[in-house]
């Protein structure tokens, strides 16, 4: 009776802001460095995106506004953390600060707004042809929005990316050992910055979906701590963006069983099921550590500034 | 370079401090002799369009209706420190009148009132008084009942949504007093009832409400201080009663109506009793007949004979006839809760911990 196809269909769409952001994330950690400020550059993508979005009336400059605004905030963080070589933790929970700050002071204005008509019918959910049509799948994965979509391809094109292809390659060297990648003539700043950059743009996209599509307005710290369940959702997903999708849709839907439970007779409290993405992410790490298997653990280098004259 | 730079940086961040400090929430005002200052504390940000927004839409009536002067402070934690601050800081710009506007914010005021005898507090929805510290409250649940009159008509499945947030007296008493309503003009109807546990979570609140219409809810009412409810009703075709403010903007496609507070009117007259020097504290719960809660008028997807209804049972509230809580009630196990003619007293509906007949949860 809860486990009905509106209820997965549910799941995706609460997944969805998770995906990008845990994406985002991976392909950041992938480069060595943990941005712990996902938050932050959610909310500046969220409140950019909205923000454009009501003044332009543009899908397009609206999404645009979100990425640049997300990868603005991790361009700070790579700054601090790649040319600086400041310590990881601290800056980025610093952009989370920043970053809810910014957007609050931002979205002053804009609270009470809700998304325009036009932007808010160019995301409702539209069907694929065909696949839509299978049962039960069909209704629960395609027909969604195209937010929903992008996050399909994103995460199969990340994947494609990381595993099959040569730069995907000199990516992993860099967060497995800048050193090496160093000496083999690959740009350990550049593949930082860039893969920083692009992380930030993931996650501010994962908030724009939150005050473009889900909600869809503007309210203070409409992330409500999303981004850390990111933060933990890339561990659980062992830095692979296909595990992510999944995983992000299992998040999801444990974010919002709680209330299709209440009323069917089974005593579960909600605080236990907000428990449950941390308690998993937990064992996850456990059993990674106890297999000590090379495939699923962090990138060697991840959060160790990497300084050439030390080599 | 690295040395230059660190400066570089270091200079940027203490510029960016000393704006920001130049640039905060209300610049200090100098008080003139004749003008009165009053100061609001508010829990939130004037920005959730719900809660703190009704508070400030008050404030903003009350300079408006006697020309005081007004500061106000937003997203002030419910932490003795931090109310005892922000009340230091007002009464340093001449606020001789304090509201705060918070359940948690008692205690802090409490400890403020007794430092500044001479400034006249009043405390939003608690309980302790002291000489010169009120507080106050509005009977939400007479206008909860009658929104829930519109509910009651509108549903064609006779299957009503609540979103709340917290299975606490306050939440349990308005949506008691909604599912009476309900109950009064269709009695087939059931009112199922699922919590956030949170104030405040757009998405999460929408989530919720989208559980009860994939249930087969019709029409959506909340508990809750965003309108995230509101635009899952509005995107599932279905229909919704807001909470706080009018919430039309929110969702025009599925708003009927909303109990709203109204806190202007009394915000001037207890001013005015300050400036007359015939202000002292008390404990106000105040209803329909002081307008301090109301129903947002109805838009076109309210059910036209709904107004009559709502019209009478008003007049009965303000009148003092009746109120909701009158027996002969059941809870929704069949035990007789309140027996015939019998009327709930404050203390018990400010304690409630059950559910009327009618309410699923």
């Amino acid at each position: 009776m809860i486990l009905t196809a509106a209820f997965f269909s549910a799941a995706i769409v609460a997944g969805t802001p998770l995906l990008f952001a845990t994406l985002g994330e991976i392909i950041t950690e992938k480069a060595g460095n943990l941005n712990l400020g996902v938050e932050g550059m959610m909310l500046m993508g969220a409140v950019m995106g909205f923000m454009v979005g009501l003044k332009t009336n543009s899908p397009f400059l609206a999404i645009l506004a979100a990425a640049v605004a997300g990868g603005a905030g991790a361009f700070i963080y790579a700054f601090l953390t790649v040319t600086l070589r400041a310590n990881q933790v601290v800056s980025g929970l610093t952009l989370t600060i920043f970053g809810t700050g910014f957007s609050g002071f931002i979205g002053k204005g804009l609270v009470g707004e809700i998304m325009t008509v036009d932007i808010r019918k160019f995301f409702a959910p539209v069907e694929v042809p065909l696949l839509s049509k299978i049962p039960i799948v069909g209704q629960v994965f395609f027909h969604q929005d195209m937010f929903v979509y992008l996050g399909y391809i994103l995460a199969v094109l990340l994947g494609i990316y990381m595993y099959k292809t040569s730069k995907g390659l000199n990516l992993t060297a860099v967060g497995e050992n800048p050193a090496a990648a160093d000496v083999a003539s690959i740009s350990v700043s550049m593949y930082k910055y860039l893969h920083i950059l692009l992380g930030g743009a993931l996650c501010g996209l994962g908030g724009a979906y939150l005050s473009l599509v889900y909600v869809p307005a503007w309210q203070e710290n409409i992330t409500a701590g999303r981004g850390w369940i990111a933060v933990a959702l890339v561990i659980f997903a062992t830095w692979n963006p296909y595990k992510a999708l999944f995983g992000s849709y299992l998040f999801g839907g444990l974010d919002i069983i709680g209330f299709r439970i209440q009323g069917s007779g089974l005593a579960v409290n909600q605080y236990f099921i907000n428990m449950l993405p941390y308690l998993v992410t937990i064992i996850v790490l456990v059993t990674i550590s106890f297999r000590k298997s090379k495939k699923n653990s962090p990138p060697a280098g991840l959060s160790v500034p990497y300084f050439r004259e030390e080599r | 370079m690295k040395k230059q730079l660190s400066f570089l940086l270091v200079a940027a961040l203490i510029l960016s401090l000393v704006l920001a400090g130049c640039g905060g929430n209300k610049p200090a005002e100098t008080p003139a002799e004749k003008d009165m200052v009053v100061g609001f504390i508010y829990v939130g940000p004037i920005g959730d369009g719900g809660y703190t927004f009704a508070h400030n839409e008050g404030r903003l009536h009350l300079e408006q209706e006697l020309g005081v002067k007004t500061l106000y402070k937003e997203n002030v934690a419910e932490e003795d420190q931090e109310v005892m601050n922000a009340v230091a800081d007002m009464i340093d710009q001449g606020a001789t009148v304090v509201f705060a506007t918070s359940f948690g914010h008692m205690d802090g005021l409490e400890k403020a009132s007794k430092e500044y005898p001479e400034v006249a507090f009043m405390h939003c929805s608690g309980f302790k008084m002291t000489e010169n510290m009120g507080n106050y409250f509005g009977r939400m649940y007479q206008a909860r009942y009658l929104s829930g009159i519109v509910a009651g008509l509108k549903t064609e499945t006779n299957n009503i949504g609540y979103v709340g947030a917290f299975e606490i007296p306050e939440v349990v008493r308005g949506l008691n007093a909604f599912t009476l309503g309900v109950k009064s003009v269709n009695p087939e109807a059931v009112v199922n009832f699922k919590t956030t546990q949170t104030w405040y979570d757009p998405a999460t609140e929408k989530e919720a409400a989208k559980a009860l219409l994939d249930a087969g809810a019709d029409v959506i009412a909340q508990h809750q201080d965003t309108a995230g409810p509101q635009q899952a009703a509005e995107e599932a075709g279905a229909f919704s009663i807001g909470y706080n403010t009018d919430m039309k903007a929110a969702a025009p496609g599925a708003y009927m109506t909303a109990p709203i507070w109204n806190w202007g009117p009394y915000y001037v007259t207890q001013v005015q009793a300050v400036i007359d020097g015939t202000w002292k504290a008390e404990s106000y719960w105040g209803g329909m007949a002081d307008e301090i809660v109301a129903l947002a008028p109805l838009t076109e997807l309210a059910p036209a004979e709904a107004a009559e209804l709502i019209e009478a049972a008003k007049a009965k509230f303000i009148s003092g006839e009746t109120d909701v809580f009158v027996g002969p009630i059941n809870d929704n196990e069949g035990n007789l809760k309140i027996a015939e003619g019998q009327k709930l007293t404050d203390e018990e509906m400010l304690s409630m911990d059950w559910y009327v007949e009618g309410v699923k949860k």
